[in-house]
């Protein structure tokens, strides 16, 4: 190539010609006005397009989350709060190699590195814009983690959200529900086709049936980003429109007793106002931590949750379907009077009887019965006759007027139906003729009949009142929008108000009945001295006969118990079923501790004796007892005593009542906790020390709700006394301490 | 002769537009870089600049004639630091292309530039107008695809990819036929078609970075994803721009390498159709003085060096300008007195010398 010299320059005066160089020119020419074509077209005619992309790029809409609406009970007391809770993202960079950082995320987020790898793996698939969820509701140690690594791992992005905080140990679990992840199934679902893939929706229980009322309206801000997705700045917030705050029809103090006293059976409790259908109580067992689904909820648990025999997702009080029991027999009253047959039938037990050729056994042996000694005695022979008389379709025709066999239209998703035979239904569902032998059973609340406590509670206490019943609901409805009220009156469908005119005879004898059994019949153990106290046991055999008897057995009966106060008109409605809970009187001292802490609790608050001592004349106190000395008290619950009772009231001395007052020991007092002054209160319940609550803050270490409730504290309904320095307090307590109590999982 | 050669000779005007584009280029990068972790990177592209202009005005001083001269011995040194380059190099990005001479990094595939337009040019300037024969344009190509091969292997394709204009100027000015040049096209598309479906030429990044400029959206995060972002921020710069450090795309890095390879775009970004056409118009101002250099030159090979290095200034452009808007894949060729680079300034003001070196000499002999 180099071969010739070049200082040997023969060719030096050659020169190009000039059409190359102007070849050249024109070359670059035209290269120069393709280039500015190029420009044109993208600055000039496509500037608008581009500009758009540019903004899409830079501009990433950050949804601002809206605080879930909180749940208070009937006297404002919180039962569900938010709380603020942060957490973690994984943003995934251009040019960052994730997965060397790995594991110390992993140890830094005290994650399992698999688990991280597999969270990872599951959203390889999604735009690399989105930021992945690697954990929520981290502690403060991991935030702190993430902070002290924003250089090493600029990947990690926190979020702030308000999250979900129940309270402990499930209590109230069933009715409040709780809040998961919309589902995918739920996406097509058109009630949730307004939601976001990702959202947080009730599940259950109020939370789902209010969902529209609580979740509020997410708010959004544009936040400027740059290649990595990370924040640097924003430009305008659409703030976020918290959820409405809904009062519960419920009581705290109702629920909390009704939960104690249910204690680890498995079963339901629920209590009621009959007078407008508002639950106080509602209580299943076993329960589950709602709290567990507010965070993702792990697959084991979840599992557990659903393969647990005592089926805890399941709200037993509004769903579990099983016989009556002996608690059908007011119904069976009901009938027989209302018919003209039960008033003057006679029957006599000798330890059952024959019919249709089978012999029916009876627990002992009654005697000669009317059917004022039959409800309180609970006298199954007296009551296969009446069935007998009666015949299934003027059983079932009661029946279903009191709201059996359909929903009675609680604001509660997935209520029960249940069951009530007929010889329609034995026609529709089996297409043949109903056994008259059957009706038999159905006499005493076995056989097909099938009933949720709720609908038991329902149909009792509106026989006691009168005929009137009631639709059950949870939720306040002053507060809710008539239209949105309305859509849940349509959603859910059910027996709701109606009245089945009953004459006066048949009200009186049957509430009298009730009256009795708690007194002197099958629930006399659940008696409550000076509390004009009624109901009906029920212990309903769950497979054939052969009863065991042995208490959480799989054939031992399932034990009912539905009681009310006052006996009349009641106030109070409770419904207690315990499966396999043996007897039905052992259900009756449930309902008996709800009723006593209502009544206790009526005194107390509606009737302040404090601001009328000092008048020096009786004060007329409570609405649901009869006499305030238990000695005054007769035997049984005779008609005599409806003149005493002063339409539920009556009178109290409050100088005697205020007179009792004592100092209590302060080294019996558990600690962290001040005592104040306490009394004893009038009449029927027994002196209990009650301490006034210190102040206290959020972070102030206060035990889990049920140590909380061994201590004897009267968090909810204050001194359990009339007239101290305390009632102040007793009156209303704006937050329920195990809420405020914010200890973090770690 | 000689006594008379000094500065009033030297192309003023030429030497102007080229210190108006630097500082162009210095403004934008201080504009692209301020938020990043290259900020700071305008000052050490002032001082290459200075650098740069040092050396031409060094390289201009020393008669083009010698130079020519001694172009087989920096022929020879070139091979040999390649090859150096491919064994004992510093391996950036997988690609070994740096050599380490004490505290300072070359990279000899700039240098090579230089001295194939050098050695093209007194290549057919030796040749002398004369009909090129078979054997003739054979040495021409293997005086190019020696180097060329050495390159491609490090990898570097943009590098080698800026070789072929020289050779492609030489054979156009050297006097190739239309007969000649149709086969030789023919061969370059078998060749180039047969390197591309063996696989074994181009490693599989390399042809994703070619072919994702033709639809970028097929594959917005990997290889398109630079040619995406380059598009958005041009277009969306419209007439006028954003304004200097205003550029969402530049400022909020989404725009890859904006203050290099992606200068143009950020500078479209941030000035609009007017800017970027103003810096259009400089560089045809740039290549049409130097053609007209070319053309005053006392003789051939002073003529073959200018187009030596027009060519290659003009291949420069139109590939990374073409490349931003996206009319060319991206090769990583940077926009010569554009983008960031100390070894790209000084190739760039080295060239301008060795053309300042042909103007100053134009009326000797």
């Amino acid at each position: 190539m180099f071969s010739e010299d070049f200082s040997n320059r023969a060719n030096r005066a050659e020169k190009l010609p000039t059409l190359m160089f102007t070849v050249a020119q024109y070359g670059i020419l035209l290269l120069m006005l393709g280039l500015t074509a190029g420009l044109w077209r993208l600055q000039v005619l496509g500037a608008e397009n581009f500009r758009m992309l540019a903004e899409q790029n830079r501009i990433r809409k950050v949804p601002v989350m809206a605080a879930r609406g909180k749940l208070f009970d009937r006297e404002e007391r919180l039962v569900v709060d938010n709380y603020p809770s942060v957490s973690c993202f994984l943003v995934r960079e251009q040019n960052h190699n994730v997965d060397a950082d790995l594991p110390l995320i992993a140890r830094g987020l005290n994650l399992d590195l698999e688990d991280l790898r597999a969270t990872l793996r599951h959203y390889r698939a999604a735009p690399g814009y989105q930021p992945i969820p690697i954990k929520q509701d981290i502690t403060a140690d991991e935030v702190a983690f993430i902070e002290a690594h924003r250089n090493e791992l600029p990947e990690l992005e926190t979020i702030d959200e308000e999250r979900r905080l129940y309270p402990r140990d499930g209590f109230a679990a069933h009715l409040i529900g709780y809040v998961g992840e919309v589902s995918e199934e739920d996406l097509n679902n058109s009630r949730y086709a307004a939601y976001e893939p990702g959202a947080m929706v009730g599940k259950a229980g109020v939370e789902e049936t209010y969902d529209e009322l609580l979740r509020g309206q997410d708010g959004s801000r544009d936040v400027i980003v740059d290649s990595r997705g990370r924040e640097v700045g924003y430009l305008r917030t659409q703030h976020a429109i918290p959820g409405q705050d809904l009062k519960l029809t419920i009581d705290i103090d109702l629920q909390r007793t009704a939960e104690l006293a249910l204690g680890e059976a498995n079963g339901a409790v629920v209590a009621m106002d009959p007078r407008n259908g508002e639950i106080l109580a509602m209580v299943s067992h076993p329960s589950f931590d709602p709290n567990a689904f507010a965070v993702r909820i792990h697959r084991a648990d979840w599992n557990k949750l659903i393969t647990d025999p005592g089926h805890p997702l399941m709200n037993k009080a509004i769903q579990d379907q099983l016989a009556p029991g002996s608690t059908f027999k007011i119904i069976m009253s009901a009938a027989g009077l209302q018919e003209g047959v039960a008033q003057n039938m006679r029957v006599n037990c000798v330890g059952g009887g024959t019919f249709y050729g089978r012999f029916f056994h009876c627990d002992k042996h009654h005697g000669v019965l009317s059917i004022e000694q039959a409800i309180p005695l609970s006298c199954d022979t007296f009551f296969y006759t009446l069935a007998q008389r009666l015949g299934i379709d003027t059983i079932a025709k009661y029946a279903t007027a009191l709201g059996l066999g359909s929903k009675t239209g609680i604001d509660l998703p997935a209520e029960m139906a249940g069951i009530m035979p007929s010889t329609k239904w034995e026609m529709k569902n089996f297409h043949q003729k109903y056994y008259a032998g059957s009706t038999i059973s159905v006499g005493i609340g076995q056989g097909e009949t099938q009933v949720t406590p709720l609908q038991l509670a329902r149909a009792l206490a509106g026989i006691a009142s009168n005929g009137h019943l009631v639709r059950p609901h949870v939720v306040v409805p002053d507060q809710v929008p008539a239209q949105f009220r309305q859509a849940v009156l349509d959603s859910f469908p059910g027996a709701g108000e109606s009245d089945l005119p009953l004459n006066p005879d048949t009200w009186m004898t049957i509430t009298d009945g009730m009256a009795a059994a708690t007194t002197t019949g099958t629930a006399a153990a659940a008696h409550i001295d000076g509390v004009d106290f009624a109901g009906k046991t029920g212990t309903a055999q769950v497979v054939g006969s052969g009863d065991t008897h042995v208490k959480g057995g799989a054939k031992t009966p399932n034990s009912w118990f539905v009681g009310m106060v006052p006996r009349r008109n009641p106030e109070l409605v409770v419904a207690v079923l315990q499966e396999h809970g043996d007897w039905g009187s052992n259900s009756a001292k449930i309902a008996a501790k709800l009723v006593a802490l209502y009544v206790e609790k009526k005194r107390r608050q509606e009737h302040n004796l404090m601001e009328k001592a000092g008048e020096n004349k009786p004060v007329e106190v409570g609405a649901v007892w009869s006499d305030p000395k238990p000695a005054a008290r007769g035997k049984g619950a005779g008609a005599e005593e409806d003149s005493e009772l002063h339409g539920g009231h009556f009178f109290v001395d409050p100088e005697k009542a205020l007179g009792m007052a004592t100092e209590i020991d302060p080294k019996s007092i558990p600690q962290g906790l001040k005592p104040d002054h306490f009394v004893g209160a009038i009449g029927t319940t027994e002196v209990v020390p009650c301490y006034k609550a210190p102040n206290i803050g959020k972070d102030e270490v206060v035990p889990s709700y049920r140590a909380f409730m061994r201590e004897g504290f009267c968090a909810a309904g204050g001194p359990r006394a009339i007239g101290s320095a305390a009632l102040p307090l007793a009156a209303r307590f704006t937050a329920w301490m195990p809420l405020r109590f914010r200890e973090r999982q770690r | 002769m000689r006594r008379f050669l000094g500065f009033r000779d030297f192309d003023w005007p030429l030497l102007g537009m080229v210190m108006l584009l630097c500082t162009i280029s210095v403004l934008e990068i201080y504009s692209a870089t301020m938020h990043t972790k290259y900020s700071g990177f305008h000052t050490k592209q002032m001082l290459w600049i200075c650098g740069g202009v040092v050396a031409m005005f060094i390289f201009a001083k020393i008669d083009y004639h010698k130079l020519i001269d001694l172009v087989p011995w920096a022929y020879g040194v070139c091979l040999i630091a390649l090859v150096a380059v491919k064994l004992v190099g510093t391996k950036v990005l997988g690609a070994r292309r740096w050599i380490k001479v004490g505290p300072m990094h070359f990279q000899p595939s700039e240098w090579v530039k230089l001295i194939l337009i050098l050695a093209v040019a007194r290549y057919f300037a030796n040749l002398g107008g004369r009909r090129l024969s078979w054997r003739d344009i054979f040495k021409a190509f293997v005086m190019v695809g020696i180097p060329m091969v050495l390159v491609l292997i490090q990898p570097d394709m943009g590098t080698t990819l800026t070789y072929v204009p020289i050779l492609v100027a030489g054979l156009f000015l050297g006097g190739i036929n239309l007969r000649q040049a149709l086969i030789l096209m023919t061969c370059c598309v078998v060749l180039v078609a047969g390197a591309w479906t063996s696989g074994k030429v181009l490693k599989p990044y390399q042809k994703a970075r070619l072919t994702s400029f033709v639809n970028p959206d097929n594959d917005p995060k990997g290889a398109g994803y630079q040619i995406r972002q380059s598009l958005i921020a041009v277009g969306s710069g419209g007439v006028w721009g954003k304004g200097a450090e205003k550029g969402t795309q530049t400022q909020g890095d989404f725009l890859p390498i904006p203050h290099a390879d992606f200068i143009f775009a950020a500078f479209g970004e941030e000035h609009g159709f007017v800017g970027s056409l103003f810096v259009l118009l400089l560089y045809f101002f740039i290549l049409m003085r130097l053609i007209q250099n070319a053309q005053t030159a006392a003789d051939l090979s002073g003529s073959l060096i200018i187009m030596g290095v027009v060519a290659v200034l003009t291949f420069q452009i139109a590939v990374n300008v073409g490349m931003v808007i996206g009319f060319m894949p991206v090769t990583g060729i940077p926009l010569p007195l554009m983008s960031y680079g100390g070894s790209s300034v000084l190739f760039t003001f080295l060239a301008l010398g060795a053309a300042m070196n042909v103007r100053m000499r134009r009326f000797v002999n």
